[in-house]
């Protein structure tokens, strides 16, 4: 089994302008797509953009993307080795990479 | 070149949303205040609270008849004789109108045969420890007291809000200067209070129980204000954090309520129970207190007799497959789905980063020694002394979170103290670039591995010099201006204002660590390991230009205030 998982990744702050980057990170069974992100950012890019909170304890809830086209907390999917494809959620406002709008209306500055 | 900033007013404003931010917001608005709430993450979904699956405590006496008193005496035996008495009474005397409160709000604390369940946890006396089940505790503390603000309009929320400093007016706290995370819009808060809710320090270690915000932004921001700080050499290490196998979706402290349900065995790698070696058995009870529980385990894994990744076992092995059910009920197939299997296999725990009893010190009615500004939760220093009790935590967070807010709405009827001047080098500071190539987020890393290797519950001269040696050397790095530009969600550069804040905590826990000659609840020299009677006393922290000031300050543990 490869002991890389390739994570490609939706780049950008407009959705009609962006880009795919594709970042190699070690595997290690057991692992998060949240481990491989964070483990991205201080190893490979720290520009990434990401929105987490409680790490890998699901409770914040704070870190939902999509993973090969579905709807998933990155904390609780399991990083693979193989190719992911991860993008921004498609029906909240883009804010940057991975980062979404996702607090409600009331408890977002300035509104 | 500052920023063009927006410029917001309120009466209160209360940073940090976690239990004690949001009760504190929640108490200011009945008493008539206009209440700003700024979180650096989403409302209500970050910090500490919302990762505690434990237990509250609180003697409600729905269980076994119970008195504040003796929740106190436990709470100050603890504490190793460095209790705020003041504190810790509030604490112990408030908590069962704030638990009630939380009831008819429907947080849905377990119930049996009519009652709230109440469980022993360690180091309390009797069954004390009310909670949600099933390993739900934080998230529907959380979640209830985020209802309540909701249909309060009245409370103004601003998540990804975080604040840069606090802003002083001749000597008063009088607002803050933040920036809008998403937008990177630089903002200004007057305020005629502000109360800081901004939990503990756990990020400035590897392995921690909380969330990746919790940096002790408000220990920092409290020193560079003016405030001093106490205890800082007293983080709390968690006994039995998770260690292996690798775990998703679950928090790391998760089998501190399957200890209080099923007891558990605590295990060296060559499967002996071992505490009784440090002079504290357990006997398939869940009886030790945390300083002496990290202290045993971390000793067993020094002479060789750890397990494979450096922890101790603990087993449920005891127990049948419907008993843990019956305990458990869903989280048994979230573990399943982890590949463990309680009945077959012990896990493997290690003491990990959970809370800080050091902070800022605060009267009984929440008050710092700067004017403006109060504290709340954990970022108060004193209630807990060297070592908190567990499942004191969310008591104190919703306790000192009510009685700061009803302080802050008295706030009500005086002026605004607040001038566009006193704010101008922090939204300088906000509108700053530099270039962009620093690694903030490996730098973060090589903190934490810092501070896990060197400032740990085991510390020496020679580790905490070498700690310091580090600390400094991030310091100079970091340099005095955030990399980049001010673009929507730029990591990098919240990273660099979170090191700003973490590397003088780090500094505060270290110097004050170096000093303390001696071993006391979560502190524990290696060179000086016995307890002494001259140094029940707080270290007291002051922020003189870019220097630490320390200095001792009279303990008042013991004497119980009427």
């Amino acid at each position: 089994m490869s002991n890389i998982a390739t994570l490609k990744i939706w780049r950008g702050a407009d959705r009609a302008h962006g880009s795919w980057q594709t970042f190699e990170v070690p595997f290690e069974p057991g692992q998060s797509v949240l481990d491989g992100l964070r483990w991205l950012r201080i190893n490979k890019d720290p520009s990434l953009a990401i929105r987490f909170s409680c790490i890998n304890a699901n409770a914040c809830k704070e870190c939902m993307i999509r993973v090969d086209g579905e709807t998933v907390y990155a904390c609780t999917t399991r990083l693979e080795p193989r190719e992911m494809t991860l993008t921004p959620l498609p029906n909240k406002q883009l804010v940057r990479d991975l980062v979404t709008e996702i607090a409600p209306p009331s408890e977002r500055f300035g509104t | 070149m500052p920023l063009e900033s927006i410029k917001i007013e309120t009466d209160v404003l209360v940073i940090g949303s976690g239990a004690a931010g949001m009760y504190a917001a929640i108490e200011a608005e009945r008493r008539g205040a206009r209440v700003l709430i700024a979180d650096r993450s989403l409302i209500g979904r970050s910090g500490a609270t919302v990762m505690a699956q434990m237990t509250v405590a609180v003697a409600l006496g729905e269980e076994v008849p119970d008195d504040w008193h003796v929740h106190y005496s436990d709470t100050i035996a603890a504490g190793r004789g460095l209790c705020d008495a003041r504190l810790a009474q509030l604490l112990c005397q408030d908590a069962s109108e704030c638990i009630r409160e939380m009831d008819h709000w429907g947080v849905g604390w377990a119930r049996k045969d009519g009652h709230i369940s109440q469980a022993v946890a360690p180091g309390h006396d009797r069954p004390r420890c009310v909670y949600v089940d099933f390993l739900n505790t934080g998230p529907a503390v959380s979640k209830t007291l985020r209802t309540v603000m909701a249909r309060n309009p009245r409370i103004r929320k601003a998540g990804d809000l975080c604040i840069v400093d606090l802003v002083t007016s001749d000597g008063e706290v009088s607002g803050a200067v933040a920036y809008h995370l998403e937008s990177g819009t630089a903002v200004t808060i007057a305020a005629k209070a502000t109360v800081l809710a901004t939990g503990g320090l756990t990020r400035l270690y590897r392995r921690n129980s909380a969330s990746a915000n919790m940096g002790g932004d408000g220990y920092a921001l409290a020193l560079r204000a003016g405030a001093p700080l106490i205890d800082m050499e007293f983080p709390q290490f968690f006994p039995i954090g998770h260690l292996a196998p690798r775990l998703i979706g679950m928090d790391p402290i998760m089998w501190d309520p399957f200890r209080y349900k099923l007891g558990g065995r605590l295990l060296n790698g060559q499967m002996e129970e071992f505490t009784s070696r440090y002079g504290s058995s357990e006997d398939g009870k869940y009886v030790l207190t945390r300083d002496l529980a990290t202290y045993a385990i971390f000793k067993e894994v020094e002479a060789g007799r750890g397990s494979p990744h450096g922890g101790a076992y603990l087993s449920f092995q005891h127990c049948s497959e419907p008993a843990l059910r019956e305990a458990f009920g869903p989280v048994i197939d979230r573990l399943a789905a982890n590949r463990i299997d309680l009945t077959r296999m012990p896990v493997e725990v290690a003491p990990i980063a959970h809370y800080h009893m050091g902070g800022v010190p605060a009267d009984a009615r929440m008050t710092t020694e700067v004017p403006g500004l109060l504290a709340a939760g954990e970022v108060v220093g004193g209630a807990n002394g060297a070592n908190r009790l567990s499942g004191n935590a969310i008591t104190e967070a919703l306790v000192f979170g009510r009685r700061a807010g009803r302080t802050a709405a008295e706030s009500i009827k005086s002026t605004q103290k607040f001038r566009a001047r006193d704010a101008r080098a922090a939204l300088e500071l906000v509108g700053a670039d530099a270039p962009d190539g620093t690694n903030t987020a490996a730098m973060v890393a090589r903190l934490q591995s810092i501070m896990a290797d060197d400032v740990g519950p085991f510390r020496t001269d020679a580790k905490l010099r070498r700690a310091l040696a580090g600390i400094t050397a991030l310091t100079e790095e970091l340099g005095d201006r955030p990399p980049g530009r001010a673009v929507p969600f730029n990591l990098q550069r919240l990273e660099w204002f979170d090191l700003r804040n973490m590397l003088l905590v780090a500094r505060a826990v270290a110097e004050t660590a170096l000093r303390r000659t001696e071993s006391r609840g979560a502190h524990q020299r290696e060179d000086f390991p016995t307890t002494l009677p001259h140094w029940q006393a707080h270290q007291r922290v002051v922020l003189a230009g870019d220097t630490l000031k320390i200095s001792g300050a009279p303990t008042t543990a013991g004497a119980l205030v009427s």
